[in-house]
């Protein structure tokens, strides 16, 4: 019996779709039973507390975390073929930036798929690795030690080493933390010129204030899926409330989700 | 010059393909802040050699390789299994286990010590890299004699081998390195098997340890491993350039280490050589004291990153 | 065997009795000052101080034997060990402090290179025209057998002094190594307590390295605490514990030195030492590796078992060959994959659970957040059956078809 055609439409088109993914420490579930199609060419946000799991259910999604249960597909085909629509951009702060690398090296990482042993970087490698870096406006810096980069910066850079492997769908953990308000705007119309040529996005997000500005659909997540959705239907108090419960005071919630400003997404 | 040939010629060789090859492996030790593998690794080359000697009942490079693979198989397993299944630290589980081991080794050298094992202890810690002699080395001519060629030390071949292997091995898989060692969740990400090639390296890091083991013991090839590349490290900030400030190290230390082991006290009066694999690995440790002192790159970057 | 009976009952003579005492003293010190270390993750410093003993021992004997003929005088050795440990460990510190190495290559540049040195003295020593040079070796593995009687009193004496030392300074250490920033808020200067809690541990290697030999002493200082880790989340009693492990494997490595004329000692310790510790990580019943592993395959068969039943539940397909597996097992599926009558009774049970569960964390979102559930334990063992009652009461009518 082929497997493949036994997936709904919905998932076939989907470029990451996860179902019953269950990551475990020491048996004490970390991400329980998370079920979520990505809409193609959206914008999700997955929101949720500090230890709820978001980080981790992107990595073992990816298989760079184990996980104990799930089945993860992208277009359809099981994940491990198909990893190469995947573009990801790990969290900052789990890095050495004292590694011995100039921005550019960092950014010709993201060709890793396209070059055999035997090859060495050529001019139109490096080219590619420029126009990125063209794109998130740190072209300057290609020659930079990575160490001497502000925070900021090399969160663009490892967005530019993400623009290079030319994914489908850009998995992104937390881009916003850290950067500096300049940064954060950069990114942001990196990315929605990223869903404009239709590619999907999928990013981790801390700061509530921001996520009707920025996405179109959001997954609450707290080790098990709360609500997903679009994000007008689904980012709203009671979905909040449960998601972060006491830790939300109601003057935050209030302030969240009474903010009428219309998804702005679309009219960038 | 024959006495050269004779007695010098092949230790020196030795021992500047061995500190070339570890220094080269010690780039990546270093930067993955993973040195302390060395460590372990060399300790447990002890056992490693000695239980595939009881086996074989040979000396021989392939049972020794072959030993030395399965020892660091065995002890990054160990580690692991330690580390995860018991929570332990990891420098903790490294320390359970290559005290252990290395117990198991001495323990095996001294109890066979009577069926005539060439090894003892003191060999196994200090390596001699004075008794590679080359009987027919008599003359420069001797280089193109294949009778005398055929009689030169086969730990030569040995570690000429294992030099080339490393090296091949670094280039084939420079990327996947250099990826494993920055980011291992990208690596991951886009199927380059950072935890594969981490276990490769590790066995590079044994095989090159038993290779040099029998010339300087299986505590100084730490120096030879960490040393020259920590003190690249300092030297400057490109990765390529590092690698060969690493392996300029190298060489001036074992070049050095050994005129001056052979001779240095000499020029003070002393009518007596010490041991050269000390020395070398001494100077090794003299360059990095150098490098921390006065290394143009000495001092950090990237620390506002770090949360 | 009847000798190491006699070795075991301290029957074996005075220099051997007082051997034993020694080594069990140095095991308990080691162990006790080996868990501050351990908890504060910097095990691998103590390498690097034992092997950075060998210099000023070497340097020590090359002295006493220009001065007096006979390099083996103890105390001196082991202060020449003591000094050329302390210039290593401050090298430690300051390159991993001052540049931008990590202390793991701190830590092994300078165990290598001291011992380096360390040997170019020996080879010094060995052309030299003294006597004792083959005690040398003894301080490389170990080796108690024909240890003067005043060497082992000095030895045992050292270590009851550091265990005594160790043990007044236990809370101090404990506060450091459990929260450096509140220790600090209290007072304490964290410097200074991580400097003595240092220089104990050089204290404790360099009186030991005539027992265990440089390169096994950090052994007593690592394997018996993360052995006692096995068996107490209690940091004091980790201490306890740790100090009598690393007793009894003093006591154990010892006498079965005793027994076998010419066995290193330092080996044996260790292995006695491992023994211990292997013991406990496979069958300790809280984090050995049995029981864990036994309580990891239940979990996940357990979430198998449960998502699995969810999908027949709502009429999903299963991919999950383990999840099939499993299912098949219990008879809830047919070998086809089409589910039996109590399967779908438990799909029902199982989903029933479920949209209770998702009830009560709808309606008592703080609460349900603070049970650390995954939805698979049993509602039941939660709330109280009123509760479940009430919640059940509140249930909307299952919507027809699917999700």
């Amino acid at each position: 019996m082929n497997r493949a055609t036994r997936v709904s439409e919905e998932v076939a088109a989907s470029p990451l779709a996860v179902q019953g993914l269950t990551v475990s420490y020491d048996h004490r579930p970390v991400v329980y039973s998370v079920d979520y199609v990505t809409p193609p060419g959206s914008m999700t946000a997955i929101v949720g507390p500090n230890g709820a799991g978001k980080s981790t259910l992107l990595k073992a999604a990816m298989g760079i975390t184990r996980r104990l249960t799930g089945d993860v597909r992208v277009f359809g085909q099981p994940i491990e073929r198909m990893s190469r629509h995947i573009a990801y951009v790990p969290q900052r702060n789990s890095i050495d930036w004292d590694f011995p690398a100039t921005v550019i090296d960092v950014v010709t990482m993201g060709l890793f798929r396209n070059l055999r042993w035997w090859q060495f970087t050529r001019r139109h490698h490096r080219e590619q690795a420029m126009e990125s870096l063209a794109r998130v406006g740190m072209e300057a810096f290609a020659e930079r030690q990575i160490g001497q980069l502000s925070g900021g910066q090399q969160q663009r850079v490892f967005l530019a080493r993400a623009l290079t492997q030319q994914a489908e769908l850009t998995i992104l953990d937390e881009p916003f933390a850290g950067v500096d308000a300049a940064t954060e705007k950069a990114i942001v119309e990196v990315l929605k010129r990223l869903r404009e040529e239709g590619r999907t996005l999928l990013c981790v997000h801390h700061d509530l204030a921001t996520v009707r500005d920025y996405f179109d659909q959001v997954l609450l997540l707290n080790v098990r899926r709360i609500a997903a959705g679009p994000v007008e239907e689904v980012f709203t108090e009671r979905h909040l409330q449960a998601t972060y419960g006491g830790r939300l005071s109601t003057v935050q919630l209030a302030r969240l989700v009474d903010d009428q400003v219309p998804v702005t997404l679309g009219s960038a | 010059m024959s006495d050269f040939m004779m007695f010098s010629l092949v230790p020196l060789t030795v021992a500047v393909v061995i500190s070339m090859t570890c220094a080269l492996l010690g780039n990546f030790l270093v930067l993955r802040r993973q040195s302390l593998i060395g460590d372990a690794i060399s300790h447990v080359a002890l056992p490693g050699i000695v239980v595939s000697f009881l086996l074989t009942g040979t000396l021989a490079s392939t049972a020794m390789m072959l030993g030395a693979g399965a020892s660091a198989l065995g002890t990054v397993a160990m580690i692991e299994l330690i580390r995860r299944l018991g929570r332990v630290e990891i420098s903790a589980a490294m320390g359970v286990t290559f005290t252990s081991l290395f117990a198991v080794g001495v323990l095996l050298l001294e109890w066979h010590q009577a069926s005539g094992v060439h090894l003892d202890v003191e060999h196994a810690l200090y390596g001699n890299l004075e008794s590679l002699i080359w009987f027919d080395g008599t003359g420069p001519a001797a280089l193109f004699d294949p009778v005398a060629l055929a009689d030169l030390p086969p730990q030569l071949a040995r570690v000429v081998w294992v030099g080339l292997v490393v090296a091949a091995f670094v280039v084939v898989f420079r990327r996947q390195l250099i990826l494993g060692s920055f980011d291992p969740d990208f690596a991951a990400s886009v199927r380059s098997y950072p935890a594969l090639v981490d276990l490769l390296l590790v066995t590079m890091v044994a095989v090159a340890a038993i290779a040099a083991f029998e010339a300087v013991g299986s505590i100084i090839v730490i120096a030879m491993f960490i040393c020259p590349a920590a003190a690249a490290r300092l030297m400057t900030n490109r990765l390529r350039a590092q690698i060969a400030w690493s392996q300029l190290f190298a060489v001036v230390s074992a070049v050095l280490g050994y005129l001056l082991a052979g001779q240095g006290l000499g020029w003070l009066g002393f009518d007596v050589s010490v041991s050269a694999a000390g020395t070398i690995a001494t100077l090794a440790g003299v360059i990095l004291l150098l490098a921390c002192l006065w290394g143009p790159h000495r001092h950090r970057t990237g620390v506002a990153a770090s949360p | 065997m009847e000798i190491w009976w006699r070795a075991l009952t301290f029957t074996l003579g005075y220099n051997t009795s007082l051997v034993t005492v020694g080594s069990m003293l140095l095991g308990a010190a080691g162990g006790m000052i080996g868990s501050f270390v351990l908890l504060r993750k910097r095990s691998l410093v103590s390498d690097a101080i034992s092997h950075a003993t060998l210099p000023g021992l070497a340097l020590a004997f090359i002295l006493a034997g220009l001065w007096q003929g006979d390099g083996r005088w103890l105390p001196g050795l082991l202060l020449g060990a003591a000094l050329s440990a302390a210039v290593g460990l401050w090298a430690v510190q300051t390159i991993s402090a001052r540049t931008r190495l990590g202390e793991d290559a701190a830590i092994g540049a300078i165990l290598s290179s001291f011992f380096a040195f360390g040997v170019v003295l020996i080879t010094v020593i060995q052309s030299m025209q003294v006597t004792g040079q083959a005690g040398l070796t003894g301080y490389l593995v170990g080796a108690t057998a024909g240890m003067l009687a005043a060497e082992a009193q000095l030895i045992a004496l050292c270590a009851l002094g550091l265990l005594l030392a160790i043990f007044v300074m236990r809370r101090s250490f404990l506060l450091v190594c459990f929260d450096a920033e509140f220790a600090r808020t209290q007072g304490v200067s964290t410097g200074r307590v991580d400097l003595l809690m240092l220089l104990l541990l050089m204290a404790v290697v360099v009186i030991g390295l005539k027992v265990t030999g440089l390169i096994l002493i950090v052994a007593l200082a690592i394997i018996p605490p993360v052995t006692a880790r096995f068996w107490t989340d209690r940091p004091l009693r980790m201490v306890a514990l740790a100090a009598l492990l690393g007793a009894a494997a003093g006591y154990l490595g010892v006498t079965l030195s005793s027994v076998q004329e010419g066995l290193p000692t330092g080996p044996l310790i260790v292995l006695a030492a491992f023994a211990l510790f292997m013991v406990s990580f496979l069958f300790s019943p809280w984090r050995g590796v049995l029981a864990a592993l036994l309580a990891y395959q239940r979990f996940r068969r357990r979430v198998h078992v449960r998502q699995g039943l969810l999908a027949l539940a709502r009429e999903e397909s299963i991919f999950d060959n383990l999840t099939l597996k499993l299912l098949q097992r219990q008879g809830y599926i047919r070998r086809d994959g089409v589910a039996t009558l109590p399967g779908r009774a438990a799909a029902r049970d199982a989903e029933h659970e479920e949209r209770l569960w998702a009830l009560y964390r709808e309606r008592h979102p703080d609460d349900a957040l603070q049970q650390e559930h995954s939805g698979l334990t049993p509602l039941a063992q939660v709330l109280s059956p009123d509760a479940i009652m009430a919640l059940e009461a509140q249930l909307p009518p299952k919507p027809e078809g699917g999700r």
